[in-house]
């Protein structure tokens, strides 16, 4: 019997496999569904803070419209005794869950600046969240915005949601640094108990018939995952921080691929949205029998065992492979 | 022992209302104005679980109409509860028929009324004794309160009397002077309240009550020889009402230290000259009295608060010995009667019941109809009537009557004001928030200070770029001015254009302060100011202070809500408060206000009190007067000669200097007087690039105040056209060397953008950028102003030549509905117009009540218009709830006098010649052509019968047009055709008359604030559905449809225009009775009014509202008369209900409700569409057919 226990963010996990933050675990049944399919943690979908924000305030600008103006009509609809501003439903939500399973569940925060992040870390920990995943939701756009500046964005959110919480903080990041290593590196200095690698950004489509930009969300590919690979691998024994990979696992090799480059533990949603929560099974049979079949007897074994420290040829994470890739990528038509 | 008062600030329907909740447990409502806001605190209560004096939450049913709402109340009596409604004006109308019943069986109730005008010549929402007057005879309790404090301490000595007496009581206030008016008030214990309540009456109410375990027979059929004498039985009941009513007043005083009578003096103990009134007018006419007294004048007033019974005895008690001369003052009007009420029942009393000495001389006369305001100059006119050795009897006060030269003459002048009292008048824009703010303010001040506080607002008649005036007055003792400031010692204006436009200074005192919003600098003020602003400010010796709010507002985030802004300039300038105590009392007001809605709210808000004041500046006031900007004048100088003269008086506010020789005496007015009020209202206007055009004629549309205009004429009429005139070639290949032009009115345009947002052609290089696109206004303003000038003396293209079945020519027919006062992006009127377009020259228009009446009819200008050969919509409102009936009595008048014509034609033929004749009678009329070639019939044939000398031809002369085609269109909305108007028009569409009938389905009511109808749609959030509608919508189409003869149609233009289009044309068609059910989006929704066509495409979309076609005359071909004319919902439901806050509030009010309602209306979705699409496959043999 192979161990497939991990660690992560300060607890043990009976499996690498993580939910990540997705519609699924809106509902208390669903997150007991999945401890049952054998998760290993769950992070609950994504609290938008900022956005219950917007939405209060357009609430707001539209009990006002038009109101006051006409003698007939100086309100328009009725005033309710009380708003529930969404986290409460949030709050309850990891209550519900804390009580319903034994796996940990980690809160998720999303936003792009300071706002209310502490106010809400503080009322996830007092809800019995087993850590935090703060998901920093920015895209500089801003052309007189430095890159450091956007950088100290991120750190400052982290060290005021540590300095509000005693619980593990994950900062799930973008790839879009100019540096990631040092990025890394100061989120692992700043306190971060785990990086989160990589999230996905929402990129907008075009309808060319409408000519307009289409929100559509598209779930994950398995070619997302060599980003993250790419970037556990090369932070694997060099920072203190956890880490874990998350977009594009959706197989039991894309889970193994992530174990060697260094993940604590891998997550998916894309995977689960797409075949159901049972895929959780099929993956950690999967993972289990190709331990077996290669004698592996741990997780822990094989964690970092193809990280860049750790693999036979180290720049193969670097510029050199990518050369290597172009070079033994042949193009189907001629140009 | 009476216990310290407890302070609070509201108005009398909040105050009433209250005490009407709290000691009853079935509360039945339905809206009006002034009285819906009862009705709406009581569903909120309910919906918070707010319970009464004894613990259970009242039971509050919104019913179909007043006259339900009074039938409940009667079954709920009748059933042994404590049960009461709230109504007003034409709803206290229909109940009336119940009211005798609950009178005539000796049921104790309360009905609580905010008292309006009724609707006779003109609909009026604002306040007289009309309404209550009419009730006087139903053997209720009439009970008058004068102010707020009376409002709730009357609804409980009510409440407590009608149990004893067995008498129900008609507890009346103001509608709107004192309905409305915010005022500091010592508010009412519960215990107090619970303390007035008998419960060993409650429990004999109970016991008379109706149950099989105790079983009576109530309400049986009489016959002449008991009927009268059993009329008789309840004279004790009456002899003994106003015995009870005193009791019941003392021991509220013992209670809560506030002593009323039944009839009240107050004035000199030995006053010569008594005026004796009832309402409102009491509190003005008590402090002027106080004011004459002083100056020792012999006067005095005696409030009539017990009006039914009328105790002449107590009246007469309560009068001074000395009385010489009484005037009696009727807030009503009763035409043809000896007097109005108040002043035959004082007769009476007088002859009946004057004992010692010669009886006083009693003159009546008429004041403050439709809420005129009643000043102390006008009760000072009274008493210098009655000081006269002759005093004029019948007159009238607050008017200039040139006609009948009843009103008495009033010095303008005249004021009691306090010193002590602070008295501000702000001018703002509805969306600017001004009114809040003050409301606000007078709260601060009411609640935290000793101070007394009162506000009164009054609101314009439009619905978009509404102008408000807020009246706020603070002091150290109880408030009795209850009319209009006009002697201010501060003036602010809110909105720079309102300085052109009207004479803000006109009220303002010497020495007084003036705060004004204007974007330049403090320096460049003065400069910018109009001549008579500077004439007054210099001549009045004023303190100015400027701000740019808007810039301020801006900067926190707050767009245009100045409201907080200018609400701190006021408190920094005012001096009503310390300014350090009052910046801190708005902080802490903003805390409490805005806490539950969001830390961001509050912070924006506290944020915006802590930049005012660096930006709020001192204008230096120069010694002379330097500007040459003159005021503008209201309509143009061209106009015709009744708008000039009296439409322009009222838009320049000076409608109550108007005499009533220039008013018609029936209540006809002019079409088409909208096009004279320029109102300018627009920051941006829609812009043409006819580069990019695809001609479509979408833009003008969906335009709702019908500001775009397309034509296509002759190239040769551009030789004189303006420089910037843009012009095209028409695309249209049957317009082949035309011109073609869409153009706005940059005046008229209320900046909606609904036509950029449906406009489908954009630039290949830039998507953002399409054929029409907002502009900031002002720069094309002038440009844009001779251009549409230049357009609209285009000529017309001639009606047969328009393909009306394509939009893209339709729209080039010349809209006869224009510039309405509806809200910026109205959903209804598109569809209005579209009807003015397509018939309006032949159309008659039945208008129930509401929006469309509102904005269709509102003085003082209409929209509906007529073209260059006169023709247009003919309009008229009735009611509300007979709407269906008063239009089909236009078809049945139609069709009788064309039938007659045509009996006359023939018997005239002869002389009229054969062909002609036979021509006219056999005329095909339904096309454009057809009525074309019948209009030229009839004009010959008129011509011909000049010259025929009989009674006959006379008659055939004034009947001949009726030969012409005429529709019949009958609008309203889903209050009228869900609700009050539904049992009239589901006998119109059983009538099988050709009428054709259009629902704009906003699904609420609408004009009264948006409260649930049956139509609204499951788990909306509305008023009287505070917890989300649990019930759903009701399918008004399929009931229609049930009838097989009548054509159906559901629309939403925003989802398939040419599908609406299309309808209209088949409705009209066919001979029959017709109904279209058509989407209309609605401020009322909450949502983005710009994009609102978005969110009628996601209804479709979505299956919320299915688009069909029902049509007999298919079925007379063999076909399914039923045809769906939108796909199957391709969207999840949440898709479009969270586009609208009236879903969204639902969830984030009641999540767990919302869950369950949004899942539910999912499920109704799927199920109706399958009964649909069942219904338009199934065979035609099954299908109803043509009746």
């Amino acid at each position: 019997m192979v161990d497939i226990t991990t660690t992560y963010l300060g607890k043990k996990l009976r499996s690498p496999l993580v939910v990540s933050a997705c519609p699924l675990s809106e509902k208390v049944e669903n997150i007991k569904r999945m401890e049952d399919a054998g998760a290993g943690a769950v992070v609950l979908y994504s609290l938008f803070e900022e956005q219950i924000r917007r939405e209060r305030e357009a609430m707001q600008h539209y009990l006002l419209y038009g109101t006051e103006s006409f003698a007939e009509a100086l309100t328009y609809f009725p005033e309710p005794e009380e708003y529930h501003a969404g986290t409460e439903d949030y709050l309850k939500l990891i209550a519900d869950a804390k009580a319903s399973v034994n796996i940990p569940v980690i809160a998720s925060l999303n936003g792009a600046s300071l706002g209310g992040w502490t106010k809400f870390a503080r009322k996830m920990e007092e809800a019995g969240a087993d850590a935090l995943e703060l998901n920093v939701y920015y895209i500089p756009t801003n052309m007189n915005m430095t890159g450091e500046e956007v950088e100290n964005t991120y750190i400052d959110i982290l060290h005021a949601v540590k300095s509000a919480v005693q619980i593990p903080v994950a900062m799930k990041l973008s790839p879009f640094f100019s540096n990631m290593a040092y990025m890394a590196k100061r989120l692992d200095m700043g306190g971060a108990n785990s990086l989160v690698l990589f999230n996905r950004f929402y990129q907008p489509d075009i309808d060319i018939e409408t000519r307009e930009v289409t929100p559509n969300v598209i779930l994950s590919t398995p070619q997302a995952m060599r980003l993250p690979l790419t970037w556990v691998g090369i932070l694997y024994g060099h920072i203190q921080a956890d880490l874990a990979a998350t977009s594009g696992i959706h197989t039991p090799t894309d889970v193994i691929k992530m174990l060697m480059a260094g993940a604590n533990v891998t997550m998916m949603a894309s995977a689960l949205l797409r075949s159901g929560i049972d895929h959780l099974r099929v993956v950690e049979q999967g993972v289990r029998q190709w331990m077996e079949e290669h004698e592996y007897e741990s997780v822990d074994q094989m964690r970092g065992s193809v990280s860049q420290i750790n693999a036979e040829d180290p720049s193969a994470f670097e510029r050199t492979q990518y050369m290597r890739a172009l070079k033994t990528f042949h193009p189907r038509i001629a140009y | 022992m009476v216990k310290t008062p407890v302070y609070t600030t509201i108005d009398a329907n909040e105050a009433a209302a209250r005490v009407a909740y709290l000691a009853n447990e079935v509360v039945a409502i339905y809206p009006i104005t002034p009285a819906s806001a009862m009705g709406e605190w009581a569903d909120e209560w309910a919906a918070n679980g707010k319970p009464n004096l004894w613990g259970t939450v009242p039971q509050v049913i919104e019913m179909q109409s007043e006259g339900g709402a009074a039938g409940a109340i009667h079954g709920a009596l009748q059933a042994g509860a404590l049960a009461t409604t709230f109504t007003a004006s034409q709803g206290l109308l229909l109940m009336i028929p119940n009211m005798y019943k609950i009178a005539g069986e000796l049921t104790p109730t309360v009905f609580h009324i905010a008292a309006r005008s009724i609707a006779a010549q003109a609909l009026s929402i604002y306040g007289d004794h009309s309404d209550v007057m009419t009730a006087r005879v139903t053997g209720w309790v009439l009970l008058a309160s004068a102010s707020v404090q009376e409002a709730q301490d009357f609804a409980a000595i009510a409440h407590a009397a009608t149990l004893e007496a067995r008498v129900p009581f008609l507890h009346f206030f103001d509608g709107f002077r004192t309905s409305h008016e915010v005022s500091k008030l010592a508010i009412l214990e519960e215990d107090d309240l619970r303390a007035m309540l008998d419960a060993g009456l409650i429990a004999q109410h109970r016991a008379r009550s109706l149950s099989p375990d105790h079983p009576v027979v109530r309400g049986t059929a009489q016959n002449p020889d008991v009927y009268f004498q059993a009329r008789e039985t309840v004279n004790p009941y009456y002899d003994a009402c106003p015995e009870i009513i005193e009791r019941a007043m003392n021991r509220f005083a013992e209670l809560t230290g506030r002593a009323y009578k039944p009839y009240e003096y107050v004035g000199a103990p030995d006053a010569e000259r008594v005026i004796v009134l009832m309402g409102s007018g009491c509190e003005a006419a008590h402090e002027t009295v106080d004011y004459l007294t002083a100056q020792g004048e012999k006067v005095g007033v005696l409030k009539v608060r017990l009006y039914r019974p009328f105790d002449m005895r107590r009246f007469i008690q309560a009068l001074p010995a000395t009385t010489r001369v009484l005037g009696v003052l009727d807030r009503t009007k009763e035409p043809g009667s000896t007097g109005e009420p108040l002043y035959l029942d004082t007769v009476t009393a007088i002859v009946e019941e004057w004992t010692e000495g010669p009886a006083p001389v009693v003159v009546g006369g008429r004041y403050g109809l439709s809420s005129k305001d009643f000043t102390p100059g006008m009760i000072k006119a009274v008493f210098d009537n009655l000081a006269q050795p002759k005093p004029k009897n019948h007159f009238t006060v607050g008017i200039i009557d040139d006609v009948s030269h009843t009103s008495l003459d009033v010095d303008p002048d005249f004021s009691v004001e306090s010193d002590k009292v602070v008295r501000a008048i702000f001018y703002g824009l509805g969306a600017d928030g001004t009114v809040g703010a003050n409301k606000n303010s007078i709260k601060i001040i009411g609640e935290n200070t000793e101070n007394y506080a009162q506000g009164y607002f009054s609101y314009d008649s439009k619905k978009s770029g509404s102008m408000t005036v807020s009246y706020l007055r603070f002091g150290p003792k109880p408030i009795r001015s209850n009319y209009l400031i006009s002697k201010a010692n501060f003036v602010a204006c809110h909105q720079p254009t309102f300085l052109e436009k009207y004479d803000v200074l006109q009220d303002i005192v010497d020495g007084g302060t003036f705060l004004l919003t204007m974007p330049y600098p403090a320096d460049e003020v003065w400069d910018h100011l109009p001549r008579l602003v500077q004439e007054q400010i210099v001549k009045k010796h004023l303190r100015v202070y400027t701000i740019d709010a808007y810039s301020v507002a801006g900067e926190v985030g707050m767009g245009k809500r100045i409201n907080t802004v200018m609400q701190t300039c006021f408190f920094a300038v005012s001096g009503v408060l310390p300014r350090d105590e009052a910046i801190t009392e708005i902080k802490k007001s903003i805390e409490k206000t805005y806490g539950k809605k969001g830390e961001e709210i509050v912070e924006r808000n506290l944020q915006a009190v802590d930049i005012t004041l660096s930006h709020l500046h001192e204008v230096t006031v120069p010694t002379q007067v330097t500007s040459t900007i003159e005021m503008l004048p209201p309509v143009p100088a061209d106009a015709p000669d009744f708008v000039r003269n009296v439409t322009g008086e009222m838009i320049a506010r000076r409608g109550d200097l108007l005499p009533v020789s220039v008013l018609p005496a029936d209540g006809t007015y002019p079409s088409g007087t909208t096009k004279y009020e320029k109102r300018n209202l627009a920051l941006e206007i829609p812009v043409w690039d006819p580069e990019i055009c695809i001609q479509c004629g979408k833009c003008a549309m969906v335009c709702p105040h019908a500001v775009i205009r397309i034509k296509a004429y002759d190239g040769a009429e551009l030789v004189n056209a303006p420089e910037t005139f843009k012009a095209t070639d028409a695309r249209d290949t049957e317009w082949k060397d035309m011109k073609y032009t869409i153009q706005v009115s940059p005046d008229d345009c209320t900046g909606c953008a609904l036509c950029v947002d449906v406009c489908p052609a954009k630039s290949k290089t830039a998507a953002n950028y399409k054929a029409i696109n907002m502009n900031p206004q002002p720069p094309l303003r002038e440009q844009e102003n001779e251009n549409w000038n230049f357009f609209v003396d285009l000529p017309e293209m001639d009606r047969r030549n328009i393909k009306i079945s394509s939009i893209r020519q339709q729209q080039v027919q010349q809209p006869l509905f224009e510039f309405s006062g509806a809200c910026s992006g109205c959903g209804e009127t598109p569809y209005l117009k579209l009807i003015s377009q397509l018939f309006g020259d032949r159309t008659l228009v039945a208008n129930a009540t509401g929006c469309s009446s509102i904005y269709g009819g509102n003085l003082p200008t209409t929209p509906w218009a007529y073209n260059a050969e006169g023709r247009g919509p003919a309009w008229s409102n009735s009611l509300f709830e007979d709407n269906a009936e008063f239009g089909l009595g236009m078809r049945v008048a139609v069709d009788k006098q064309a039938e007659f014509a045509r009996e006359l034609l023939g018997k005239l033929s002869g002389q009229v010649g054969g062909d002609l004749t036979e021509e006219i009678l056999n005329a095909d009329q339904s096309g454009e052509a057809g009525i074309h070639d019948q209009r030229d019939r009839v004009a010959a044939l008129k011509t011909k019968l000049q010259a025929i000398n009989s009674d006959e031809a006379k008659q055939l002369y004034d009947l001949a047009d009726y030969l012409v085609r005429k529709d019949v269109w009958i609008v309203g909305g889903d209050g009228w055709a869900y609700d009050i108007g539904f049992g009239g028009l589901d006998h119109v569409l059983a009538s099988g008359r050709n009428v054709n009938i259009l629902v704009l389905d906003t699904e609420v009511y609408s004009n009264t604030g948006g409260q649930m109808s049956k139509s609204t749609p499951l788990a909306a959030v509305a008023k009287f559905a505070a917890g989300g509608k649990r019930a759903n919508k009701k399918d008004l189409g399929m009931i229609a449809m049930s009838y097989g003869n009548v054509y159906v149609g559901r629309v939403a233009m925003g989802a398939r225009d040419e599908h609406t289009l299309r309808t209209f044309l088949e409705a009209e068609a066919y001979d029959g009775p017709s109904i279209i059910i058509a989407y209309s989006h609605c401020i009322a929704h909450g949502i983005n009014m710009t994009t609102a066509l978005k969110n009628q495409k996601a209804s479709v979309d979505t299956g919320a509202w299915i688009l069909y076609r029902y049509n007999p005359m298919r079925a007379e071909q063999g076909e399914n008369p039923l045809q769906l004319d939108s796909r199957a919902p391709k969207l999840p439901l949440t898709e479009y209900l969270r586009m609208e806050n009236r879903f969204r509030m639902l969830e984030l009010s009641k999540p767990e409700v919302a869950r369950q309602l949004f899942a539910e209306a999912q499920e109704n979705v799927r199920t109706q569409w399958a009964l649909y699409e069942y219904l338009a496959s199934r065979p035609v043999s099954i299908a109803n057919g043509h009746a």
